[in-house]
């Protein structure tokens, strides 16, 4: 379970993160949601540590994140793993590597077995045989689960997404969702994904959070959402015409 | 303002940067691949650069001192010194940092913008460590190594213009660049130069490190880099040059 207490973030004096509370339960998908610019991917990045908010606590599971000395902090990212909105993939290593590089720096497995672990990894999304090539040489939904597999090596607790379905067709996408339901309940996980795609949200959305210029707005679950009287969020959710006609 | 705010992130990095590598076998794979990278492929071109060099010198300072009055050795002398005492260290620098400086940028800056680094970071990596320490090491464990070829390149350079032209006979040439050898200068440029291969190697690292944005803004750090190292070259070349010869 991850809590967040009164998380604010402003960059040069201009506040993109407003005061938000949150609780992101153990083996449920919890998704952020909000438009282009509303502040997603630097809530997310707060959360995981990468930046220093400005005031405001969270607990992993009741250890406090910013009272954590530097060795206590490397621990929990041992703990965490994280797709990031463009994949980030290394591109100077092979997907084989780009797996295997978490479990060669923080895992005790010997060099063979870390080869399987990633081995499984990999066949787990579906990438067995394009172990060889390089970040630049498969497609964007291709990297997407790479970069998943690479995520998921160290088998973490706590898995970030930050938008794993931009840039991907519906088809595609909804692999790529799937794939992280399953994996969040297969290992007990506590999933926090960010994203824009009222698709995820409806077949993964089981604790919705809506942000709307860096405010918290709403919350709840993908029943609730359209029954809702919030007018931000119906503006959000009722924008494209296929969810008007429903 | 802007420039305390520089040094001082500047020192952060550096203070992040120099600290020991988690593994260290990994340490010494990246610097090797480095030294190939940044060091052994500037070989050519300095090469290259340092025999033109090296032979326009011998040619313009023949042709500005045809005074019968002036010693036999001038040329010779005259040339061997500018080589070693700027030549071979300042602008060979200065045109290193040209090259490898915006190499080093683009690279972490591309690293930056696609979240490789946030990637690195939330595996618990020390991302400044990893990066930036192989590259600052293998450059200027490199760099005297240029040097010396620089040097010798650029006499051989004069030598080949007292062969195929009639400017000046081999002989006074050679009896020139041995005239008065001083042997310090070797090592004043020498000292130089790895002071230099640092000031490259760690500032555009740090353009590279805290790139924001996009493709153009990798751009801009990456002339950034090349621009502000050297400035900050000639001014060091100043103050090396005051403590180390006068
Ligand atoms: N490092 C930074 N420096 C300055 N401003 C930033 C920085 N990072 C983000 N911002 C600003 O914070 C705001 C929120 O950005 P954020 O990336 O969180 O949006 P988002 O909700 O993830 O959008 P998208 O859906 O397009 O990814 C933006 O206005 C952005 O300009
Ligand atoms: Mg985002």
């Amino acid at each position: 379970m991850i809590e967040l207490y009164g998380i604010q973030k402003s960059f040069d004096g201009r506040m993109v993160i407003k005061d938000i509370d949150a609780v992101f339960e153990t083996g449920r998908t919890n998704l952020i949601i909000g438009q282009s610019g509303s502040g997603k991917t630097v809530l997310l990045k707060c959360v995981v540590g990468l930046l220093e908010p400005d005031a405001g606590d969270i607990l992993y599971d009741g250890r406090s994140l910013t009272s954590m000395n530097k060795r206590e902090r490397v621990q929990l990212r041992t703990e965490m793993g994280m797709l990031f909105q463009g994949s980030a993939l290394f591109d100077s290593m092979t997907i084989e590597e780009n797996v295997q590089f978490p479990l060669s720096l923080f895992s005790s497995l010997s060099p063979l077995e870390q080869e399987k672990r990633a081995h499984y990894c990999l066949d787990r999304v579906g990438l067995s045989d394009s172990h060889k090539l390089f970040p630049a040489e498969i497609s964007g939904g291709m990297q997407k689960r790479a970069a998943i597999a690479r995520a998921i090596a160290l088998n973490p607790k706590y898995l970030f997404c930050d938008e794993p379905n931009s840039g991907l067709d519906p088809l595609t996408s909804i692999t790529i969702d799937e794939l992280i339901s399953d994996i969040t309940k297969e290992f007990n996980m506590t999933t926090v994904i960010n994203t824009h795609d009222m698709n995820s949200v409806l077949t993964m959305g089981e604790n919705i959070l809506f942000i709307y210029q860096g405010e918290k707005t709403w919350e709840g679950g993908h029943e609730a959402l359209y029954h809702s009287d919030n007018e931000r969020l119906n503006e959000f959710v009722f924008a494209s015409t296929l969810m008007k006609r429903t | 303002m802007a420039l305390f705010y520089h040094v001082g992130r500047y020192s952060l990095l550096m203070y992040k940067t120099f600290s020991v590598p988690q593994r260290w076998k990994l340490y010494f794979k990246q610097t090797w691949k480095e030294i190939e990278k940044l060091g052994a492929d500037s070989l050519p071109i300095t090469l290259l650069i340092s025999v033109f060099i090296g032979a326009i010198m011998t040619m313009q300072t023949q042709m500005n001192t045809e005074n019968p009055l002036l010693p036999r050795y001038t040329t010779g002398l005259v040339t061997r010194d500018t080589l070693l005492l700027e030549f071979c260290s300042s602008i060979l620098s200065l045109i290193l940092a040209g090259k490898v400086g915006s190499n080093i940028a683009s690279e972490i800056g591309t690293m930056r913008i696609t979240e490789q680094i946030d990637a690195l970071d939330i595996m618990g990596v020390n991302s400044a460590n990893y990066l930036i320490l192989p590259k600052i090491t293998g450059f200027v464990v490199f760099i005297p190594v240029l040097v010396v070829f620089s040097m010798f390149s650029g006499l051989v350079g004069g030598y080949g213009v007292s062969l195929f032209t009639d400017l000046i006979t081999p002989a006074n040439y050679i009896y020139g660049i041995q005239y008065w050898f001083i042997p310090w200068y070797v090592y004043y440029s020498l000292i130089k130069s790895v002071v230099f291969a640092f000031i490259i190697s760690s500032v555009a690292s740090y353009y590279g490190y805290y790139a924001y944005g996009g493709a153009l803004d990798v751009g801009k750090a990456s002339t950034n880099a090349v621009v502000n190292s050297s400035i900050l070259i000639l001014l060091f070349n100043l103050v090396l040059t005051k403590l180390l010869l006068t």
